[in-house]
């Protein structure tokens, strides 16, 4: 058996970053995502990496930039309103094709808001954030294990797409305790021939750059970047399904929402009641098929979220409203209770939706 | 059991400070003894002494917790009343310390009434399971850490290595070179090791000085089993 470390999310989000080649990491603090930077300034000095505190979320996510042009594995990490400040330098990252992976570990908003877990980020991580035509691939983790896991999958989506790959974890996972393993991780490296990496005046310069003169050029290069998007979501949509096989009714939730609902799945199922869960595990590219083949099956959706209804909105788009969807929700620092989601299980088959 | 009038837990943030200060605040008030427990984490946001303010407080324990614990408000401020731990001598005190150095710094204003009455023990919480202090030379750098921080030095080690709910029997008596390692570097003796109370007895007969605690069930709580770790794809 693999060796077991007793970690929290924040920690194993950091240390699978280090396994998975980063050795510049660039932040500013915010609560509950600070045992990231914390544990990069412990590690990095100790192993050649850079640890940098910036002096604002604008000049970190700028540094970053830099960094992935230069073709390095490069992170930042934050918490909701650090990455509204980091929006800008996202668009330019997006603009210029460079890989970078950028952490969110949500807290309630809008505004200051406050310190406890949301996940009201949604509709900013898989519909922009910064301005202008561009995706991220958002990655959802639902346990410590996965924070690990998916920061790697996370790098290595990144450099594979020369896209940005955020996590969206909430400060519940960041901050839990659980024990995990790192021996199975796959560390994929790939060629950077776009890098800025010095031309030994024995190539021609290469540029990163996200401006165009041209608008004819900006358009092909948006378009361009959008078959590249087209390919991830053809081949990288992922999610878990649980009790799924003769359900007849769903609970869509992920991250922390979908522990949650396990249990209240598990709680329903030994009431009789015949319903499972989908968990997406990518936010975008959103789990469409899963999601389409259910609403053959199912007579109804419950989207539980800590927010006042985000994901809500693509599983009505992917389901083609073929089926009622439920919303229980929670949100400014509140989680639904395993109690809460049943009853709206319990709802769902009476036919209250 | 021999009590000090003030016992201190510190040690690296995650170590398992909070949970072994409630259950051993709860084992004194058991014991009959009027004890008072403060909360003086001014590091973490989630996860603390008032999470156990129902238990505490049906046990007779008075706890002392920022007022903007488990609120929205990110203030590392502390509550007037927590000078009480170190002047109202007719209580026993429990203090929990935040984690690492930048959580012990809060502890250093107590420190001159601690040293004055001098009848206190501060206990070192270690986990051998946790990345930052998985052998007994990086433990004791953050025991150092903590001692510069807060201007009191530790008097004895707690083991509490531990993997949340898959520690087995071996994970504790795994610990032990790395512990008595702990020990010897620092000249401390080992207080106890503190271990989840339904395993705690099957280690009784073959170590000495078993601290049983129990655990708080949280609404996010799966069985490993139903964790999900492996994901479909298309």
């Amino acid at each position: 058996m693999a060796e077991r470390v007793l970690m929290k999310g924040n920690e194993a989000i950091a240390e699978a970053a280090i396994r998975a080649g980063c050795r510049h990491y660039f932040g500013y603090p915010i609560t509950p995502q600070t045992e990231i930077a914390a544990y990069m300034a412990k590690k990095m000095p100790k192993i050649g990496g850079v640890f940098l505190q910036a002096e604002s979320e604008i000049a970190s996510i700028n540094m970053v930039y830099g960094a992935a042009a230069a073709g390095v594995r490069v992170m930042t990490s934050s918490s909701s309103p650090g990455v509204s400040l980091k929006a800008e330098g996202l668009s330019y990252i997006a603009g210029s094709d460079v890989p970078a992976l950028v952490v969110n570990v949500q807290r309630g908003g809008p505004g200051l808001g406050g310190i406890q877990p949301s996940q009201s980020d949604y509709f900013q991580a898989t519909k922009g954030g910064g301005h202008g035509d561009y995706r991220m691939i958002v990655l959802a983790p639902a346990s410590v294990q996965e924070m690990a896991s998916l920061t790697i999958k996370g790098f290595n989506l990144a450099d594979k797409y020369r896209m940005t790959s955020m996590i969206l974890a909430d400060g519940t996972i960041g901050q839990m305790m659980e024990p995990i393993s790192f021996e199975d991780a796959e560390i994929e490296t790939y060629d950077k021939p776009w890098a800025l990496t010095g031309t030994d005046c024995k190539r021609e310069h290469n540029v990163v750059n996200s401006l165009y003169l041209k608008p004819e050029a900006l358009e092909i290069t948006n378009m361009e970047r959008y078959e590249r998007y087209k390919i991830v979501e053809e081949n990288e949509a992922m999610w878990e399904e649980y009790m799924m096989e003769d359900a007849e009714y769903c609970v869509v939730a992920f991250g922390i929402a979908s522990r949650v609902a396990k249990n209240a799945v598990a709680t329903a199922r030994a009431e009789g009641i015949k319903v499972g869960l989908i968990r997406p595990i990518t936010l975008w590219p959103f789990p469409k098929k899963a999601l389409e083949d259910a609403a053959d099956k199912v007579k109804g959706f419950i989207s539980v979220e800590l927010n006042m209804g985000q994901m809500i909105e693509d599983v009505r788009l992917y389901t083609k409203c073929k089926r009622p969807v439920a919303l229980c929700n929670r949100c400014g620092g509140m989680i639904p209770s395993p109690e809460e989601v049943l009853e709206s299980i319990r709802k769902a088959q009476k036919g209250e939706f | 059991m021999n009590h000090k009038r003030i016992t201190l837990f510190a040690g690296h943030y995650g170590s398992g400070k909070t949970n072994i200060a409630v259950n051993y605040a709860l084992a004194m008030a058991k014991e009959g003894k009027r004890v008072v427990i403060g909360d003086l984490d001014i590091v973490n946001p989630y996860f603390r002494t008032a999470d156990s303010a129902n238990v505490l407080q049906a046990a007779g324990v008075e706890l002392v917790s920022p007022q903007f614990a488990n609120s929205n408000v990110d203030l590392p401020a502390l509550p007037p009343d927590a000078y009480r731990l170190v002047q109202d001598r007719s209580c026993y005190a429990v203090m929990d310390i935040g984690g690492d150095d930048r959580g012990a710094y809060a502890l250093g204003r107590f420190v001159p009434y601690i040293k004055e009455e001098n009848d206190y023990c501060m206990a070192f919480v270690a986990n051998a399971s946790r990345p930052l202090t998985r052998t007994a030379e990086e433990a004791l750098e953050v025991m150092r850490e903590i001692e510069a921080a807060c201007g009191l030095s530790f008097t004895c080690i707690i083991n509490n290595t531990n993997l949340a709910s898959e520690t087995t029997a071996d994970t504790v008596t795994d610990s032990l070179p790395f512990i008595e390692k702990l020990c010897e570097l620092s000249g401390l003796p080992l207080w106890m090791h503190t271990v989840h109370a339904p395993l705690a007895q099957t280690l009784t007969d073959s170590l000495d000085n078993v601290f049983p605690l129990q655990l708080q069930e949280k609404y996010f709580d799966l069985p490993s089993q139903m964790l999900g770790n492996r994901p479909c794809s298309v």
